[in-house]
């Protein structure tokens, strides 16, 4: 196998008395989609954080593309080509929907210390804004402000404001978060449709997305991991059905 | 400088100390347990010791004095969170220092209109206008000891409250678990309200503590009130260990190095030059204490979530 | 392909354009109906417009909620009266390390009152915008009152007598003298930093601090430097204010130590607000509004402060769009 975009190394972040994420090693190989699954407080959104550089892990290290970024700041790494999205859509609620993406394709063009010329005045970058809204669904929408999107339409607009960056690998925080069936199916598909061109870490409890998306599922129990490996390997792995999967089968 | 000087000195910082921690006490609990920042904190201060003094004359009892400065100025606050503070807590910070901004302009200008515009005199107790012998031969006034000894005995009610008491138990879970005390079925504006009267009393104290020594006078609170908002900022919001810590580091700090600087500063100038410089550039040092601990720790010494 | 500009930016322009036009005229119209002695007045308000203008940059649109620019403010101002006042009693400002000599040059001093509260608004903020919320607020008003103490310290410069100043700064040689000229100096500082300003907000700059303001998670995920960005666009506050402070100095040919105090700070804060955060235009308004109501009620009672508390109360609680919301029809923040 190559070498991995992304590896964590023995991971671990305490909170007081509880072991959030411990000694958790997973990588991310260019071009896949990787699935991490678990039970609520298993840690996965922890580990997302950790990997993201917004928190900094007690021990361990994290390495992206070659470089140990174990104590980089987050927009380090994001320029670096990591991108995200959260678990709670995070948009500049004010700007228009235009305008969010625009401030993501821009972000690893230059620097944003220009201070007379207009921001959309690059006809190279609005077209690629316009090109990721249209791609997202969201053409018809581009100029009301964020906030006043409807939730499923914020959560393509964070997928797309993501993807913007042009990201070399992306970490998806519970994508289908809040979603109806038919919503969620259609993010699936859009997901579906960026595999290959930009790897995912992928934290999802919609099991029918994870099972479609995933080349690679690793899961968390309590932080640690307790299986990793293909989908039909953890679909048959008993530990798993146990701690987790289970539950959800029988439901 | 001698020893004897150094404590001396070190005992006024501690007066200092105590009263900046009964103010910064209070302005770190409305702020843990409600999330709103109380520029008006001062206001109460002053407002308590005008109360105060103006009992203290009346009756000729400085005891009763305190009461009644204590009692005006939890009164003031209670009345205050129920017109005002209550419509801040939706709001963000920003309009929380506007509000309570204008509170400051209305108030002064008030107690400008009831006890005009000089200071008013308010002397030391009787019964502690002497001074003790701290140790053989060296004499210290017996009313800063008294302050040192009403601010342990207010830390020590404080830590009581808060510690052992079911208002106590609310006040800590409402600095961390906010929704938690409200799930509880707790009548959160009623503990709100108490939080905030429990300051006004604490600041009252302090300014009816702060009278004999400073002048009572119109823009005494936000004198103080800067220098709250050091202690806490050094100390870390919302936490009243801070508070404590920050209080007395700040009150040592300040005290002498307006202590020090006068004899360092009159080897290089005159005399009257020196003590100008001197004061003002004591007054710096604790700015630059808190320049220095934010630049280590950012969150104070005693982060709230740590 | 541009975002349409919306009804209430196009009558935003408008109304700032007749704005402009009062401005402009206002000298004239004043000395012909014999009123001339309130055009000192008027150049106050510009100043101070531009000031809460300054503090606008970072309150409105980067939501740092300053409480800490009276100290540029007066920073500015002491730089201007420091210089004149050493350039009248022929002395240098500073013998060692190097040797800096008063000056009467207005291209010399307003530079110098920006470059001196744009450092010492760098040196604040890199240690205030550390921290969020009401941490902010707190350590900018400590700082300031530092600042307020340190001034006081130097015994040359009058302590809290303030400093008196021998003249006004020259102008390409020629004195800053009369009424007029001090007032069009201010007007075209206020209307230069307006559109420099404007045209800030809309570049990559300026939507970078906008957007950190709004939501400064996804802006950290997008790689952007919030930090840095947050204290550029202060130093560059704080600058503007140093000038603001320089005009102030010359307009009253005097330099007081009010103008460090946090009362200062405070009123900033209020005319900011009441003309509304985050429109550029609507802090200067509010500027005006602010002077010309303490003018008033100043005249009608000493006790005005006693009116004025009200008034701001009922504005934060009720009247959220400020004035220049009222004018535009827009909201605050745009």
């Amino acid at each position: 196998m190559a070498e991995p975009l992304l590896r964590a190394e023995r991971l671990s972040k305490r909170f007081g008395a509880l072991a959030a994420v411990a000694d958790v090693s997973l990588d991310l190989v260019t071009g896949e989609c990787h699935a991490v699954i678990g039970p609520n407080g298993a840690g996965k959104s922890t580990l997302l954080a950790l990997l993201a550089g917004e928190i900094m892990p007690d021990s361990g290290s994290v390495v992206f593309d070659g470089d140990d970024v174990t104590r980089a700041r987050p927009s380090r790494r994001a320029l670096a080509g990591l991108g995200r999205t959260f678990q709670i859509t995070q948009l500049c609620r004010e700007f228009s929907a235009r305008r969010n993406v625009m401030l993501a394709v821009q972000s690893r063009v230059g620097t944003p210390f220009h201070f007379l010329r207009r921001a959309d005045s690059l006809a190279t970058l609005a077209a690629r804004a316009d090109a990721a809204l249209v791609t997202a669904g969201l053409a018809e929408r581009a100029q009301v402000p964020a906030g006043l999107l409807s939730h499923g339409e914020q959560r393509q607009l964070e997928l797309a404001v993501a993807m913007a960056m042009r990201p070399r690998a992306l970490l998806l925080d519970e994508p289908t978060a809040g979603l109806g069936p038919a919503e969620t199916a259609e993010m699936a598909a859009r997901l579906a449709a960026l595999k290959g061109r930009v790897a995912m870490l992928l934290v999802e409890h919609d099991m029918d997305t994870v099972f479609r998306l995933a080349d690679r599922i690793t899961v968390l129990a309590e932080g640690r991991v307790i299986a990793s490996g293909a989908p039909e390997m953890i679909r048959a792995d008993t530990a798993v059905r146990e701690a987790y999967l289970g539950e959800v089968v029988d439901a | 400088m001698d020893s004897l000087l150094l404590l001396e000195q070190t005992l006024n910082g501690l007066t200092l100390g105590v009263m900046l921690f009964l103010m910064a006490a209070g302005l770190t609990l409305i702020f843990g347990v409600m999330d709103v920042i109380n520029l008006a904190h001062g206001s109460l201060y002053m407002l308590g010791a005008f109360a105060g003094a103006t009992v203290t004359a009346r009756t000729g009892s400085f005891a009763l004095g305190v009461l009644a400065g204590v009692a005006a100025s939890a009164l003031i606050a209670l009345l205050l969170e129920l017109t005002l503070i209550r419509r801040l807590y939706a709001r963000d910070h920003l309009d929380q220092v506007l509000v309570t901004y204008a509170v400051i302009l209305i108030a002064n200008e008030s107690v400008k209109i009831v006890w005009g515009p000089q200071p008013i005199f308010l002397g030391t107790p009787e019964a502690l206008a002497g001074s003790v012998e701290i140790i053989p031969g060296v004499p210290y006034p017996a009313y800063r000891l008294a302050i040192i000894g009403a601010g342990i005995l207010a830390a020590a009610f404080l830590w009581w409250l808060i510690a052992r008491t079911r208002l106590g138990m609310l006040i800590r879970a409402g600095t961390t678990h906010r929704a938690i005390v409200q799930a509880l079925g707790v009548n959160i504006q009623v503990l709100f309200a108490l939080v905030f009267a429990i300051g006004g009393a604490l600041a009252g104290l302090a300014g009816m503590m702060a009278g004999p020594l400073l002048a009572v006078q119109v823009g005494m609170g936000e004198q103080i009130l800067i220098l709250t908002f050091v202690v806490v900022v050094v100390g870390g919001l919302g936490s009243v260990r801070g508070a404590m810590a920050g209080a007395l580091l700040v009150g040592l700090v300040d005290t002498l190095s307006r202590a020090v600087l006068p004899t360092v500063l009159r080897g290089m100038m005159e005399p009257s030059a020196a003590d100008q410089v001197a004061a003002n550039l004591g007054a710096v040092a604790v700015y630059l204490l808190m320049a220095l601990i934010l630049a280590i720790r950012p969150q104070g010494l005693f982060p709230r979530h740590a | 392909m541009r975002e349409p500009a919306p009804w209430h930016v196009r009558r935003g322009w408008i109304a700032a354009r007749l704005g402009l036009v009062a401005l402009l005229v206002a000298p004239f119209v004043l000395t012909a109906l014999d009123r001339g002695y309130l055009l000192p007045v008027m150049t106050r308000m510009l100043a101070y417009g531009l000031a809460a203008a300054a503090l606008d940059f970072v309150l409105g649109y980067g939501g740092l909620v300053s409480f800490g620019h009276g100290a540029f403010l007066g920073t500015g101002a002491y730089v201007t009266g420091v210089l004149l006042h050493h350039a009248g009693q022929r002395t240098p400002v500073l013998r060692w390390p190097v040797e800096i000599g008063g000056s009467a040059d207005a291209l010399v001093a307003f530079p110098a009152a920006a470059i001196t509260a744009g450092a010492l608004a760098f040196l604040i903020g890199a240690v205030s915008l550390r921290t969020r919320g009401v941490h902010f607020i707190m350590i900018t008003l400590a700082f300031a009152q530092m600042v307020y103490f340190l001034v006081l310290a130097i015994p040359e410069y009058g302590g809290t007598d303030g400093l008196m100043l021998p003249a006004r700064n020259n102008l390409l040689d020629l004195p800053l003298d009369g009424d007029q000229p001090i007032y069009w100096l201010a007007l075209a500082l206020l209307v230069g930093f307006l559109l420099v300003a404007r045209r800030v907000m809309e570049a990559r700059f300026g939507l970078a601090l906008r957007g950190a303001r709004q939501n400064e998670r996804r802006m950290l995920a997008l790689g952007y430097p919030v930090y840095r960005i947050r204290l550029l666009a202060f130093t560059i506050s704080g600058a503007a204010a140093g000038v603001a402070g320089a005009v102030l100095a010359n307009q009253a040919a005097f330099v007081s130590p009010d103008l460090l105090s946090w009362q200062r700070s405070g009123e900033l804060i209020m005319m900011v607000i009441l003309g509304g955060q985050g429109t550029l235009f609507g802090p200067v308004l509010g500027a005006f509004a602010l002077l010309l109501l303490e003018e008033e009620l100043s005249a009608v009672t000493e006790h005005w402060m006693l009116v004025l508390g009200p008034i701001l109360l009922l504005c934060v609680l009720f009247f959220r769009r400020g004035l220049w919301g009222q004018v535009s029809g827009a909201p605050a923040h745009g």
